[in-house]
C-alpha cells in the first residue's frame, strides 16, 4: 500500500493526531516569532498573543503576513534566528525590485529535503533513478530543492541546469535519466527539438516520470507531454517564501496536490475581505509554515486561488489536496517560471520619454512556450513618420523589458483607445493560460 | 521651399484605411498623395492634402495619432535617368533619403517626386545648388 510513501508516520495520519500535532508546532512557532520586530508589532496590533491560541480555530485571530512585509522587512528582517544559524540564503524569482529573501537553518534545509522526498516519492521516483534538473541553480529555489530531496531519496542527481536544449538532450539520452525536472513548457520545447532532430520523442530517451513546477499549467498540458514523452507527469507546489517547492506535491492518483500538513497548516480565505471559507470552496490559499526555523511565517497570503478537499485520497496518504492553482488574488503572472508585476512594465513605460503607461498584457501559450506581449498605445510622442525610427522604438522597449523584468515580451504598438477603459488593474491582463 | 505632409499610425487590421479616408473625404479633404509603410503589426500611411490642418485636426478627433512633417516635392524630368541624375546629387553630398514616393500629377511635362530627408534644410540647399526644381506647397495642390 506505501511503496510510494516516503514517511508514513507522517503522510498517513488520523486527522485527530494531525491537528495535535499541528497546534503544538503552531503554539511553539508563534513563541519564536513573537520575538521578530514585525510579528511583535502585528500581534500588538491586533491585540493577541501566541498564548491566546488554543485551538486550529483559533488561527483566524491571527493577523496575515504578506509579500509587503518581506520586503518592507528587507533583508533579514523577518528571521526569527541569528544568522549564525542561517546556512542558505534563497530569493524570489522576480528580477526588479527587492527582491523577497529567505533563510534556511541546517534542520531547515534537512526539513526541505526530507519534504521534496515525499512528493518525489510519491511521483513514484526511486532510489535506482537517475534524476535530471533542469531548473536554473542559483537564487531561485527550484533546483536546489529538487536536488536535495533527490539526493536524499537516493536517485543519482544530474544538476544540469537550464539553457542549451540540444545539449540538455544530448545528456538525457547519454546518462539514461528517468526523471526529468523542469517547466511543464520546457518539457514540450525538449519534445520538439526531439523531433526537429528525427527521433521520436516517446521512445528515444529513457524517461518514465517527469516532476514539473515554476508556472502554472493545465490538464491539457499534462496528457500531452505525457502522450509526447510517454512519461507520467506530475505537478507540485511552492514558493520561496515557503520553503520553495515541497510545500505539496501529487501521487500517481493525480486527484490534487497533497499539502504536507505536519509542515504547513493551509487556510482558504476570501481575499476581499480576509474571511476564512468553509471546506471545499475557491479562494486564496493561506500557509503557516510551523516547522521551520530561520523565516517561519504566519497565515502567509500565498494569492493563489485553489480549492481544498479533505476526503481521503486513494494512496492512503490522509493529508489535504488542493487543487491545481486556478489563477491569483493579486496581479502578478509567472511566465517562463519568472514572476512579473505589471506595474513593474508600467514603470519601465513610465521611463520612456513621451510614453504613457496605456497598455495591455496578452499572455499565452503558443505551442510549448509562454509568451507575454505588451500592447502599448501610440501617441504623438512615440509615433515617428520613419519606419527605420519607429522601429527602433519598439526594439529599444523590448530591450528594457527584457533587461528589466528577465524575459523577452513582445512590443506591440496599438491605436489610441485600442485598450478598453476600466477601472482597476485586473483588466490590463488577459491571460490566456487559465481556462 | 517645404511641403507639409501628415503622417498616421495604422493597426495593421481590417476597416483602418478605409476609415481614413471616410473621415478625410466627409470633410471635404482631397488626398493628393500618398504612401504606406508597414510592418505585420502597424502602417505609416503619409499623406499630402489639400488642407493639412483640417486633415490633422479631423483625424485627431477620430482617435487616429498623427504627426505633421516636412517634405520635399521634387521635379524630376520624366525621362530615363531623371531619378537617378537627382539621387547621385543628393548621393555625393551625403544627403540621407528617409523615404520617396511620387505624386500623382505632373508639372509641366515632369514628374514629382517626395523625398523625406533626415536634414531637410541641407538637402534643400544641394539640390538648389545644381538648379534641381523644387515646388512649393501652393504649386504643389494647385497641379
Amino acid at each position: 500500500m506505501n511503496h510510494n510513501i516516503w514517511d508514513p508516520l507522517h503522510e498517513c495520519l488520523e486527522r485527530k493526531d494531525l491537528e495535535r500535532l499541528q497546534l503544538e508546532r503552531l503554539r511553539s512557532t508563534l513563541e519564536r516569532v513573537a520575538k521578530v520586530p514585525c510579528y511583535k508589532d502585528k500581534f500588538a496590533a491586533s491585540g493577541i498573543s501566541p498564548g491566546d491560541i488554543h485551538s486550529l480555530d483559533d488561527m483566524a485571530k491571527l493577523p496575515f503576513t504578506t509579500k509587503e512585509d518581506l520586503r518592507q522587512n528587507y533583508p533579514y528582517g523577518m528571521f526569527a534566528v541569528p544568522m549564525r544559524d542561517v546556512v542558505r540564503i534563497h530569493s524570489s524569482s522576480g528580477t526588479t525590485g527587492k527582491p523577497t529573501v529567505v533563510g534556511y537553518s541546517r534542520k531547515d534545509l534537512d526539513d526541505w529535503s526530507g519534504l521534496v522526498a515525499r512528493f518525489m516519492t510519491a511521483a513514484g521516483v526511486l532510489p535506482d533513478d537517475i534524476v535530471h534538473i533542469a531548473f536554473g541553480y542559483g537564487l531561485f529555489t527550484g533546483a536546489f530543492g529538487l536536488h536535495y530531496g533527490a539526493e536524499l531519496i537516493g536517485s543519482a542527481v544530474i544538476p544540469m541546469s537550464g539553457g542549451n536544449t540540444e545539449r540538455q538532450i544530448m545528456i538525457l539520452k547519454d546518462y539514461e535519466a528517468t526523471a526529468l525536472v523542469c517547466t511543464p513548457s520546457y518539457a514540450l520545447t525538449l519534445a520538439d527539438r526531439i523531433e526537429k532532430m528525427g527521433h521520436d520523442p516517446r521512445t528515444y530517451l529513457s524517461l518514465k516520470v517527469g516532476l514539473f513546477g515554476g508556472e502554472p499549467w493545465s490538464e491539457e498540458l499534462r496528457r500531452e507531454i505525457e502522450k509526447r514523452l510517454n512519461i507520467v507527469a506530475t505537478d507540485n507546489y511552492g514558493l520561496s517564501e515557503i520553503v520553495g517547492p515541497g510545500v505539496a506535491g501529487e501521487c500517481l492518483c493525480k486527484k490534487g496536490m497533497h499539502i504536507f500538513e505536519d509542515h504547513f497548516i493551509p487556510e482558504i480565505i476570501d481575499p476581499e475581505t480576509g474571511k476564512v471559507l468553509p471546506e471545499g470552496e475557491k479562494g486564496e490559499l493561506v500557509l503557516t509554515n510551523i516547522v521551520q526555523e530561520a523565516i517561519p511565517l504566519i497565515r502567509y497570503r500565498t494569492r493563489d486561488i485553489t480549492r481544498l478537499h479533505y476526503d481521503k485520497c486513494d494512496c492512503g496518504r490522509t493529508l489535504v489536496r488542493m487543487e491545481k492553482t486556478m489563477g491569483r488574488s493579486d496581479d502578478m503572472l509567472i511566465i517562463k517560471g519568472v514572476n512579473v508585476f505589471p506595474t513593474q512594465i508600467e514603470e519601465i513605460l513610465f521611463q520612456v520619454e513621451g510614453c504613457e503607461p496605456h497598455y495591455q498584457l496578452i499572455v499565452e501559450r503558443e505551442g510549448t512556450l509562454d509568451t507575454l506581449e505588451v500592447q502599448v498605445e501610440v501617441n504623438e510622442n512615440i509615433f515617428f513618420d520613419e519606419m527605420r525610427k519607429q522601429r527602433a522604438f519598439v526594439e529599444m522597449l523590448e530591450k528594457r523589458l527584457a533587461t528589466n523584468i528577465g524575459l523577452h515580451a513582445k512590443i506591440k504598438l496599438v491605436e489610441p483607445s485600442a485598450i478598453p477603459r476600466h477601472e482597476g488593474k485586473a483588466n490590463r491582463i488577459i491571460d490566456k493560460r487559465y481556462k | 521651399m517645404k511641403v507639409e505632409q501628415i503622417s498616421i499610425f495604422i493597426e495593421n487590421k481590417s476597416g483602418r484605411l478605409a476609415e481614413v479616408a471616410r473621415v478625410l473625404g466627409e470633410k471635404g479633404v482631397n488626398i493628393r498623395a500618398l504612401s504606406l509603410a508597414d510592418t505585420s503589426d502597424f502602417g505609416i500611411l503619409r499623406l499630402l492634402v489639400d488642407n493639412t490642418d483640417v486633415a490633422q485636426k479631423t483625424l485627431k478627433e477620430n482617435g487616429f495619432t498623427v504627426n505633421k512633417t516636412e517634405v520635399v516635392a521634387v521635379e524630376v524630368p520624366d525621362d530615363p535617368g531623371g531619378l537617378f541624375n537627382i539621387l547621385q546629387v543628393l548621393d555625393e553630398a551625403e544627403v540621407n533619403v528617409e523615404y520617396m514616393y511620387a505624386f500623382v500629377e505632373r508639372n509641366a511635362g515632369n514628374a514629382v517626386i517626395i523625398f523625406r530627408f533626415d536634414e531637410v534644410d541641407n538637402a534643400i540647399a544641394v539640390l538648389n545648388g545644381k538648379g534641381v526644381s523644387i515646388l512649393s506647397g501652393e504649386k504643389l495642390y494647385s497641379l
